[in-house]
């Protein structure tokens, strides 16, 4: 894995998304700030981590999706480079043009940090290949636009293609509107693109991946990414 | 008597000089001082410098009685935080701080800007901060403006913090009709430096640049800190103004281009700018340096145009810092700063003159001398009463309204016992990723950098308990702070305090604060628990009526291990409970006598701080010995609270013994007895534990055994741990979605 974890000013879980990097893939990834009109060579991963990019003063992500850096993230991706977006990161690929829809204020209106539990819906990506299509994982959320909305015609593709990753689930793995906490349609928690290599979700699996800090329920994301990346190499 | 430095100013009248919040006596001071009438500028810049905020004038000569020193401090109170030494070539830097006045005015940026300006502090001194707490107090649930004030506080700390990256993860939050007009916001910030990379701001050197950088300076919190030293009345909504507007964003970057520029060794001194802005930061700069300095304010990055030097010098605009430069590196700096979208202006020197000069369109404004600015504030010995100490509730004569289960599924759904999950949950709590214990515990549980060290971190104080007496309400906020760090296995370290009371111009207020501060000497010198830093706010009164005092501390431990450490839920079934302490059945002061009886009175809990160290060391002993299971402190609510907060921490419930027939059944489940621990061992370690305790002289007792899905108190009737969670999650919640009218 050579992986590129993209700074914004404002982002803040950066060192958190790399530290998992680390532990995981054993490789140190590269950060690469906003202005970089290039991703490193080589680079076989983009991350773009959770955090307030610009102070979410706009719209989240907004400014964000503007940067140079994400011209080079937009070819990357094109050319089928994966790319994984995680909460102000998935804000920031949805502005960017690099998924669908929206994510709208929390139904509450509040800022919500808590442990949720995801049912996973499909193992065949690159990003669940390390899960069971069914399994139901526990990583913490900490968001307060997190809402994802789009048009129906839009939530009928990524509903009919499979490309519904992670769905906001009860912790047996039922759909259920008090066990999705921001109010988001179909309880979605996180999508892929139309070609399956840009994952947008909301919770955090990079900060449950040792036991000793809670859970390690995120750890197959990261284990599944790098045997996918070792396997492509 | 010399002219004015600067014509066209308007003379300075006694009603100005009231105006800038100073007393006749005072002004005089300043005349004969400086031996001529100041301009409006300099009249402006005593105000913000002898004020009580910034020159804790009524209570400097009581905190010079606390402790300050151990071999692990690094600096103890004076700095922008203090700074504790905890091993491996690490340190920890911490303070809490006050932001109550703005807070009540302006509930989300006053809240917000309490989070940023404690941050500052923290990252000031060189340090990547780690975690952020808090102390809040509000007024009765049933006042119309509680509901609203802490909707705005808790979604402003949260705004602030979570947007800035770092976890909040422990804190108090409570409510009291006393609290109805001033609400607290105490903000505790910490952070960890390498041991010999502290920075300070003391200036060095004569004609040494003075770098301004970070946010620019517009009208924002004029008199802030003033206002933060006076009393409220009907009219201070009109204050609004003076409440600053916090911008987490600007922070962030200022942290991380601060870090950078330090980590280049740029850095010679740096001040962040907080109460009093620009003036307090540059005087402190040069008086503790032994140095003079000039400002040029025609160089200060201004956010509106046309600002006076009055307005420059007074704004309260957050997000904004001054340093001194090694000047080789002040490119280096300056692109570094560039780089994050920052200001960045060199806006005067340092000189030999020991003067304080401030020069704005070609004029000089102002030109005092900067040692007595700081130092020559006045000094208060404020005239005290100490109260009548309140008689022991005889426990015997209290007659129990409801049986012990019903008592106990009270309480737990009451505004200060219930759950505070709606609180934290909107605090990113696991960002950084090192939170091992999270909100809801004893004390947070953080791990430092890769580990295997650990921090724990709490806020405690009990305010009722000072309010009876607060010579024992001092000491036991002291004591809950350091139990609560035991319970989690921590070694407790050093302390700040931020001492929040009323007017110290009555002097039964004054008694209040010099009984407390009495209290906290006693408790740290007992307990080799050091204040490292702290802050004092006075004045929350409104209309002649105080808040209870309320000196909240902020404990730092260590452990060595942070996997060592262990939560207050129970483990497993059919361990044995076990209490340590002694249990008298302590009725006076506690929540069951307030809020199930109706009365709250009498003489709180007394604390036998050689009982509290016996079984605290021994506590943490069982701890790191992987002894014991679970661990928790008892405090609010006694043992029968204490017990179904394990239970309902994990689901597993347990079958308690009946209380013993020396005491009052009601007295013991509920009774607030201090110096006291409850934890689980399964049953082969018990009886050692039990045997070792004997052997070291000290009390500890088999009081149950976990099991079941209910919490079985012998003789009562059983009571599902799951409806305890309803009562105990549901009131905050329905309150603060306006379900339930609270009739407190």
């Amino acid at each position: 894995m050579k992986a590129a974890v993209l700074v914004f000013p404002g982002i803040n879980r950066e060192r958190d998304m790399a530290r998992t990097l680390r532990l995981v893939s054993g490789r140190e990834p590269a950060m690469v700030w906003h202005t970089e009109p290039e991703l490193p060579a080589g680079t076989d991963l983009v991350v773009i981590p959770g955090g307030f990019s610009y102070g979410d003063y706009l719209r989240c992500g907004a400014i964000a999706a503007r940067s140079p850096v994400m011209d080079a993230v937009r070819t990357f991706a094109d050319r089928g480079g994966l790319v994984l977006a995680v909460c102000n990161g998935f804000q920031i690929a949805c502005e960017a043009g690099l998924l669908p829809g929206v994510l709208m204020r929390n139904q509450n209106l509040r800022f919500i940090c808590r442990d949720v539990y995801l049912r996973v819906e499909t193992s065949n990506s690159p990003f669940t290949r390390g899960y069971n299509a069914g399994q139901v994982i526990k990583v913490p959320v900490a968001h307060g636009e997190g809402n994802y909305i789009a048009d129906s015609e839009t939530i009928a593709r990524l509903e009919g293609e499979g490309r519904v990753v992670f769905r906001y689930s009860s912790p047996d793995g039922m759909v259920d509107p008090n066990w999705n906490h921001n109010g988001a349609i179909n309880a979605i928690a996180g999508i892929v693109n139309e070609r399956g290599n840009v994952l947008g979700m909301m919770p955090h699996p990079e900060n449950h991946v040792e036991a000793a800090i809670g859970s390690t329920d995120g750890y197959d994301l990261f284990a599944g990414l790098t045997d996918h990346l070792a396997k492509a190499a | 008597m010399d002219l004015p430095v600067i014509p066209n100013e308007p003379p300075i009248t006694p009603e100005l000089v009231a105006e800038h919040g100073l007393k006749p006596d005072e002004y005089q001071r300043i005349l004969d001082l400086i031996g001529r009438a100041p301009t409006l500028t300099e009249l402006g810049i005593f105000s913000a410098m002898w004020n009580e905020h910034c020159s804790y004038k009524s209570s400097k000569v009581h905190l010079r009685t606390l402790p300050t020193k151990a071999p692990w401090v690094i600096q103890g109170p004076g700095e922008n935080a203090g700074v504790i030494d905890i091993g491996d070539g690490l340190a920890c830097v911490f303070k809490m701080e006050s932001h109550n006045h703005p807070s009540y005015i302006e509930p989300y940026q006053g809240a917000a800007t309490g989070v940023g300006g404690i941050l500052r502090d923290v990252f000031t001194m060189g340090a990547r901060p780690v975690a952020c707490l808090n102390a809040l107090s509000f007024g009765a649930p049933a006042h119309p403006k509680t509901r609203h004030l802490v909707s705005g506080v808790v979604a402003g700390i949260g705004g602030y913090g979570n947007s800035f990256g770092v976890p909040t993860v422990g804190g108090q939050v409570r409510f009291h009709s006393r609290y109805d007009g001033n609400n607290l916001v105490n903000a505790m910030a910490v952070g960890i430096a390498e041991a010999d990379k502290i920075f300070y701001a003391a200036a060095s050197g004569v004609n040494m640049p003075i770098v301004y950088l970070g946010s620019k300076t517009g009208r924002d919190g004029i008199h802030g800190a003033s206002m933060a030293s006076a009393e409220f009345d009907e009219d201070s909504d009109a204050k609004r103004p003076t409440v600053q507007v916090g911008d987490p964003f600007s922070e962030k970057l200022l942290l991380e281009a601060c870090l950078e520029i330090m980590a280049r060794d740029c850095v010679i001194a740096i001040q962040d700018m907080g109460a009093a802005g620009l003036t307090c930061s540059a005087v402190e700069m040069g008086a503790k340096g032994d140095l003079g300095v000039t400002l040029e304010l025609d160089k200060v990055p201004c956010r509106e145009e046309g600002m006076s030097a009055y307005e420059m010098m007074l704004s309260e605009s957050q997000e904004r810092m001054l340093m001194v430069l090694k000047p080789e590196k002040e490119n280096e700096a300056e692109a570094i700063f560039r780089k994050w979208g920052l200001d960045f202006a060199v806006v005067g020197h340092t000189t030999p003159s020991m003067r304080f000069i401030v020069k704005h369109g070609g004029d000089v404004m102002a030109d005092l001398p900067i040692k007595e600015l700081g130092d020559q504030a006045p000094e208060y010995k404020r005239p005290f009463v100490l109260g009548e100490k309140p008689k022991p509730v005889d426990a015997t004569a209290v007659e129990p309204p409801v049986g012990t289960t019903d008592a106990l599924k009270m309480l737990l759904a009451t505004p200060d016992l219930c759950s505070r999950r709606w609180v934290w949950e909107q605090y990113d709590h696991i960002i950084l990723g090192n939170t091992v214990q999270r909100p809801g515990g004893d004390a947070a549980v953080i791990r430092v950098a890769d580990g295997p060290k650990g921090l724990a971190l709490t806020t405690d104080v009990t305010p009722r308990y000072c309010e009876a007496d607060p010579f024992e309400g001092g000491k036991q906020a002291v004591a809950e702070c350091w139990r609560n760090l035991t319970a989690v296995g921590a070694r407790p370290l050093a302390i700040t305090d931020n001492l929040n009371f009323g007017n110290p111009e009555r002097p039964e207020i004054m008694g209040q604060f010099v009984g407390c501060v009495r209290g906290i000497a006693e408790a740290c010198k007992a307990l080799d628990f050091p204040v490292v830093s702290g802050n004092v706010s006075l004045y929350n009164e409104t209309n002649g009526r105080a808040i209870l005092p309320t000196p909240s501390i902020g404990g730092v431990g260590v452990l060595a291990d942070f996997r060592k450490s262990v939560s207050l839920a129970f483990k497993s079934e059919g361990e044995a409970i076990i209490l340590i302490g002694e249990t008298l059945g302590w009725l006076g002061q506690s929540l069951y006598l307030r809020d199930i009886c109706g009365r709250e009175e009498g003489a709180p809990p007394p604390v036998d701080l050689v009982e509290e160290k016996e079984n605290g060391d021994f506590v943490r002993d069982l701890i790191l010995s992987g002894a014991v299971s679970a661990a928790h402190d008892l405090s609010d609510g006694g043992l029968l609270v204490a017990l179904a907060e394990m239970a309902m921490a994990s689901g597993i419930g347990a079958a308690l013994d009946a209380a013993p027939g020396d005491i009052p059944a009601h007295a013991y489940w509920f009774g607030e007895d201090q110096a006291r621990y409850v934890v689980t061992a399964s049953a082969a370690q018990a009886n050692g534990l039990l045997a070792k305790a004997q052997e070291a002289g000290l009390l500890a007792m088999r009081i149950g055994v976990t099991g079941g899905t209910a919490l079985a108190v012998t003789g009562e009737m059983p009571v599902p741990v799951a409806d305890l969670r309803k009562l105990h999650e549901g009131w905050l919640p329905a309150f603060m979605s306006g379900e339930v009218a609270p009739t407190v």
